[in-house]
């Protein structure tokens, strides 16, 4: 089953996908490096709502990945 | 026995067996197709794709293992949140390309598209036998999550009678995903989803105030259980394992069967990109899921008498059940139990086809009847999941829990030792498929043996290094030395010409197709 589309050497025109680049590779890497680094977050403080350091970090990097990952999106999808 | 619990409990589970058998009728086309019963006819749109792969990942063992590792184990257990942090860019930048490869040339499995990659029938029977092998005890310990929740609606989970819940459990789930393939697992997926979200905010919300809030909560635990323990000398200890199991689990996962078939029967490149953006929404879900494991420390379950036999008889893996059953009302621990059991039925259901793809087409007609018809194929596929699915049921029926646990553990290390095959063959053909298939060998023996050290109890290795120790995940050591080995062995083939060129994809199929809306 072959379905084609435009030839891939001209075909860069309008709705084609556009490359990662490096750009797009450090949105992906940023909020990996965020949880990667564990020396800096591995404490106590500063608390938030009494929730030590450690557990609000990793927990606020997951929307912030979804933010991160958006920025790849739109990279890809529209080459901003 | 709580009543209302099990009304509530079995309605809903009616509900979604119905809903898996209707599903057959959805997007309706010809189901004797296996990219139709196996991939869904790959139409799934950015919202299904979301519930599916969301029901793929996040199962029912996640909710019971995750508080239970936290409560058990402290901020160790904590590494599932940067897990699925890593995940998402990890398969952002890599998968929407296998997806366009697979539509392509309408492969099923990652096991499909090494076969024609390489020309290598023996690597794809590697990588398709370390899928099934991986994915076997995987199914067994969703089980596991549903006999906890039996147990906690009161019954009893050992015997004959106290082992027919769980059977009849697994007896609808073979026969709707048999009739409906991946749809059900699909539409399932929706009315979980809603379920857990359900029951995890209800959880995180009351149990705090219950409890007098979280700064309680964590001033409760004690001290060395919240925090990672600091570098000792030159030992690295739980950090660089917190680290290394994190990263090595977040590969792992992207490269399981069912991760697989959940992505392939996406829509297109685009529908997975947007999906993955929203994707994190699972993983804060996860987060706090995982605080409930504090929650219940603090709550201080196991002393409370009527909670107690659970306790000893499930350990830890009762913390999320328990704090259902201490806090909230009999129709609402229902729900939440229900939750939990369908939170089972789809993943389980979604391994079960991943596996029974990959022996049909990579094993039975690789090897076994290379011109079966598209219906034959299926049917080979849909017995299969059958099979897959009862032998899944019968270990968790004659086999101690603990086995389903340490195989999954190995599991884990063993399917990411297919990275070096699959995900550079997305890439390059530069590497030879016989390097690729010894060093797959010799790393999978090799984290075997690390395992071994320590009974196949633990997922760890400490790797001596500079007058360093470096405990690290052995699924990622070895992982390491299988990028090595394959390296040198492919160098070493080219520097004396012996190396394979066979490749039968075409190179258009690299470049994303733009039949994704």
């Amino acid at each position: 089953m072959k379905i084609d589309s435009q030839h891939p050497a001209t075909g860069r025109s309008a709705g084609v996908r556009h490359r990662l680049g490096l750009p797009g590779l450090i949105y992906l890497a940023i909020p990996c490096l965020a949880v990667l680094l564990l020396p800096l977050y591995n404490r106590a403080d500063p608390q938030l709502f009494g929730i030590p350091f450690f557990y609000w970090w990793q927990i606020l990097w997951v929307p912030l990945s979804g933010f991160f990952l958006y920025l790849a999106y739109r990279r890809v999808e529209k080459g901003r | 026995m709580h009543l209302s619990a099990i009304v509530v409990f079995l309605g809903l589970f009616f509900l979604i067996a119905f809903l898996g058998f209707l599903s057959a009728r959805w997007q309706r086309a010809d189901l004797g197709q296996l990219h139709e019963w196996g991939l869904g006819g790959r139409r799934f749109g950015a919202w299904i794709t979301w519930f599916l792969i969301g029901g793929d990942l996040y199962t029912a063992y996640t909710f019971v293992a995750v508080p239970a590792l936290v409560f058990g184990a402290g901020a160790l257990g904590f590494f599932a949140l940067p897990y699925t942090v890593l995940v998402y860019p990890l398969v952002f930048a890599i998968l929407p390309r296998l997806w366009s490869i697979a539509k392509h040339h309408n492969f099923i499995t990652a096991a499909d598209f090494v076969a024609a990659r390489y020309g290598s029938p023996a690597l794809a029977l590697a990588i398709a036998l370390t899928g099934i092998v991986a994915t076997m005890p995987y199914i067994a310990l969703q089980l596991v999550g549903v006999e906890v929740v039996i147990a906690g609606l009161g019954f009893p989970t050992h015997g004959v009678v106290g082992e027919l819940p769980l059977i009849v459990a697994f007896v609808v789930l073979a026969a709707f995903t048999y009739t409906s393939g991946l749809r059900a697992p699909a539409a399932i997926a929706v009315v979980k989803d809603v379920l857990v979200y359900i029951t995890v905010l209800a959880l995180v919300i009351v149990v705090p105030l219950q409890l007098g809030g979280f700064a309680k909560i964590f001033a409760d635990i004690p001290k060395h259980l919240l925090y990672l323990p600091p570098v000792q000398g030159n030992d690295l200890g739980l950090q660089s394992f917190y680290i290394t199991l994190a990263l090595g689990s977040a590969m792992a996962l992207m490269l399981y069967p069912h991760a697989t078939t959940a992505v392939l029967s996406a829509s297109g490149p685009k529908t997975l990109r947007r999906n993955w953006i929203f994707l994190p929404a699972y993983s804060f879900v996860l987060g706090l899921i995982a605080l409930l494991g504090y929650m219940a420390y603090a709550a201080k379950l196991p002393s409370n008498p009527s909670l107690a036999p659970y306790f000893h008889a499930y350990g830890p893996q009762f913390a999320m059940p328990g704090l259902l059953l201490q806090y909230f009302p009999g129709y609402f621990v229902g729900i939440g139990f229900a939750a939990v059991a369908i939170g089972a039925l789809v993943p389980a259901a979604i391994m079960s086809i991943a596996a029974a793809n990959l022996f049909t087409r990579n094993i039975y007609r690789a090897y076994w009847h290379p011109n079966c018809s598209a219906g034959q194929e299926t049917q080979v596929a849909k017995l299969v999941s059958l099979v897959v699915k009862f032998g899944a049921l019968l270990f968790i029926l004659l086999l101690p829990t603990q086995f389903a646990i340490q195989l999954q553990l190995l599991g884990g290390i063993l399917i990411l030792q297919t990275l070096p095959a699959i995900v550079s063959g997305i890439y390059t053909r530069w590497f030879d498929p016989r390097a690729l298939l010894l060093a797959w060998a010799l790393a999978l023996a090799w984290a075997i043996w690390a395992a071994s050290l320590t009974s196949f109890q633990k997922s760890s290795y400490a790797l001596h290094l500079a007058g360093w120790t470096i405990p690290g995940y052995i699924g990622l050591y070895a992982l390491l030395l299988n990028v090595l080995l394959a390296l040198v062995g492919t160098l070493l083939l080219r520097s004396l010409r012996w190396h394979s060129t066979v490749d039968h994809t075409d190179a258009a199929a690299y470049e994303e197709l733009r039949q994704d809306a």
